[in-house]
């Protein structure tokens, strides 16, 4: 059985068809390279998966049950972490603040709850150590390089025992040393028995990292098979359209 | 090495991020009270004395509260323009409640609170649900609470409260007038709020990046609707000890007094445009308002330049914190 499943999913905005009638299944322990060109509906797809949007349209089936979320904080619940493309930081919180945002460590009782402000630094202290990051806990994220603010949005999938990881471009703005660091971190929670699902532009990291590869086309799914099976010109011409379908 | 939140804990060391993010106080506007202190004690003999600092808390306490519910609206990116206009509505139904309807002085304090969290469930229902922009609503706001305070009187101030509540505006425990035993607390209670809770991190968060808030879940629009309640609350709580200390629901009470809520919000180091925001700051800064307005009386300058200046003041700092800004981002 499958971790996830997402059946005859759409969405639409208006007049615009994000997302096309996709359906696909994701499998605990195995990464899935997701491509297409701008505008393709990559982000829609996972925003979906991430509680961020509602699907339009089809289910979604986690380990067999119908998911139905509302929130974001629904999917963290399943399990379900993702990174998102503009890495939705906030740039006069700190570091431990941002990867804390919307689920902050407190104590109290009752109505009477502080912020634990001790126990986040901790925390993110050593999920930095652990994602062997330079970042520090207590800096503001608006004086972070591109690479740290990603380590913080990155972070934040490891706060809790997830499921499934979804990157949306969590390579686009780091160094060749950084995008080896997020690579192996993928391959790690692989290793975990985790489904990551890897949106990129950049062949070489899908095709180094990815179990499988999926593309889509102006909404729809054109493609989804092994990587072994495929190659980066068959992906080229699947995005572009060079390639009709596979 | 003026960055945008030059806080007196920024020099601190690599621990200053957090203690910037709870403190923020803006060096320049301690700096102002310490020159605006100096200057009037060597201008009038009257200024230094303990009488003449309690006041100022005094005159304080009305400005400080409006401050702090300006602070907790611009925190997420919005205004309220309706502060004086709710303290006097809220002070007029207030006395109303207690002098027309004959109900026991404990209403009057209800009432109040009552009225102020009212208008705030308006402004943010039609900010955050109908999607009117937060200056529009407000502005309306103004208007509207002005206008019903004038109504429900006929313009004529109502006179005579309750003991209770005349204490509550007159009565000097200790010597020190209770609106600042009222200011004090007000004070805690919303600085511990807006640091230390998630009502108020998520406040600033909302200010900083909506989209990001919204992205991890945070109920923006439900979050929007009860800072304005918070803000018409305090206005409320304004309105109140406006009434307690004239004995009188005056619907012509507090007019402008947002101007001077606003600027004091902004003096502390509250950025505009959401995201920073310190309740401390604010405290300061309302008593830059505070001595400025005092000094100005003792030195006998017509009310008229008072208003230009508390205009000018607040012109003056946004503009400081535009050049601090460009400074920070070289
Ligand atoms: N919130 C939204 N409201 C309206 N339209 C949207 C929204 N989000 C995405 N779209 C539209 O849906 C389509 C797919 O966008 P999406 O962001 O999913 O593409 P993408 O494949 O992630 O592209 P990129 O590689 O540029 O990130 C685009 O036409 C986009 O304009
Ligand atoms: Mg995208």
């Amino acid at each position: 059985m499958a971790l996830l499943e997402l059946a005859s999913i759409s969405k639409h905005f208006g007049a615009i068809q994000a997302v096309n009638d996709v359906s696909l299944s994701l499998e605990a322990g195995e990464v899935t390279g997701l491509m297409g060109d701008n505008g393709a509906g990559k982000s829609t797809l996972v925003k979906m998966i991430a509680g961020n949007f509602r699907p339009s349209h089809g289910a979604m089936r986690l380990e067999g049950t119908e998911l139905v979320m509302h929130r974001p904080v629904d999917a963290r619940r399943h399990g379900i972490e993702i990174v998102h493309q503009d890495l939705a930081l906030c740039d006069n919180l700190t570091a431990a603040a941002n990867v804390f945002l919307g689920r902050e460590l407190r104590v109290g009782v009752g109505p009477f709850r502080i912020l634990d402000y001790a126990s986040m630094y901790k925390r993110a202290g050593q999920i930095f150590a652990e994602l062997k990051s330079e970042t520090r806990p207590r800096d503001l994220v608006k004086q972070m390089s591109g690479g740290q603010r990603q380590a913080v949005a990155i972070a934040r999938t490891m706060l809790s025992k997830a499921k499934i990881v979804l990157m949306d471009e969590p390579t686009a703005a780091i160094s060749v040393r950084q995008v080896a660091e997020v690579l192996n971190l993928i391959r790690h929670l692989r290793d975990q028995g985790l489904a990551v699902v890897l949106i990129s532009h950049r062949m070489p990291d899908v095709f180094s990292v990815a179990d499988r590869v999926i593309v889509m086309r102006r909404g729809r799914k054109v493609a989804d098979k092994k990587i072994a099976d495929s190659s980066p010109e068959e992906v080229t011409g699947l995005i572009t359209g060079a390639i009709e379908r596979a | 090495m003026a960055t945008n939140d030059s806080s007196t804990a920024a020099a601190a060391g690599p621990q200053s991020g957090l203690r910037a993010m709870r403190f923020s106080v803006r060096l320049e506007s301690l700096l102002v009270l310490a020159v605006l202190v100096v200057a009037l004690s060597i201008l009038s003999p009257y200024f230094l004395s303990v009488s003449n600092f309690l006041n100022i808390l005094l005159a304080t306490a009305v400005i400080g509260i409006l401050g702090f519910g300006a602070t907790f609206v611009i925190a997420a990116a919005g205004i309220d323009l309706s502060l004086g206009s709710v303290l006097a509505l809220s002070g007029v139904l207030g006395a109303l409640s207690v002098n027309a309807l004959d109900l026991p002085w404990p209403v009057a304090i209800v009432t109040c609170l009552a009225v102020g969290a009212f208008c705030g469930l308006i402004n943010g229902l039609l900010n955050a649900k109908a999607g009117i922009p937060a200056f529009i609503v407000t502005l309306g706001m103004l208007g509207v609470a002005r206008g019903l305070g004038l109504v429900f009187t006929n313009g004529q101030p109502v006179y005579g409260m309750p003991d209770p509540i005349v204490f509550l505006g007159q009565g000097r425990p200790f010597g020190v007038p209770m609106p600042v035993f009222v200011f004090i607390a007000v004070a805690i209670v919303a600085h511990f709020v807006l640091a230390y809770t998630r009502f108020g991190k998520y406040a600033q968060v909302i200010g900083d990046n909506e989209t990001a808030a919204r992205a991890m879940g945070i109920r923006v629009d439900r979050h929007r609707i009860a800072l304005y309640m918070v803000s018409g609350t305090l206005a409320g709580v304004a309105g109140l000890l406006f009434l307690a200390r004239v004995n009188a629901g005056d619907p012509t009470a507090g007019l402008n007094y947002e101007l001077t809520a606003i600027t004091a919000a902004i003096l502390g180091g509250t950025n505009l445009f959401g995201g920073r925001a310190s309740v401390l700051g604010t405290l300061i800064g309302a008593l830059v308002m505070g001595v400025l307005q005092n000094g100005l009386n003792l030195l006998a300058v017509s009310s008229f330049y008072q208003q230009m200046a508390i205009g000018a003041v607040l012109v003056l700092a946004v503009w400081l914190d535009q050049v601090n800004r460009a400074r920070g981002q070289r």
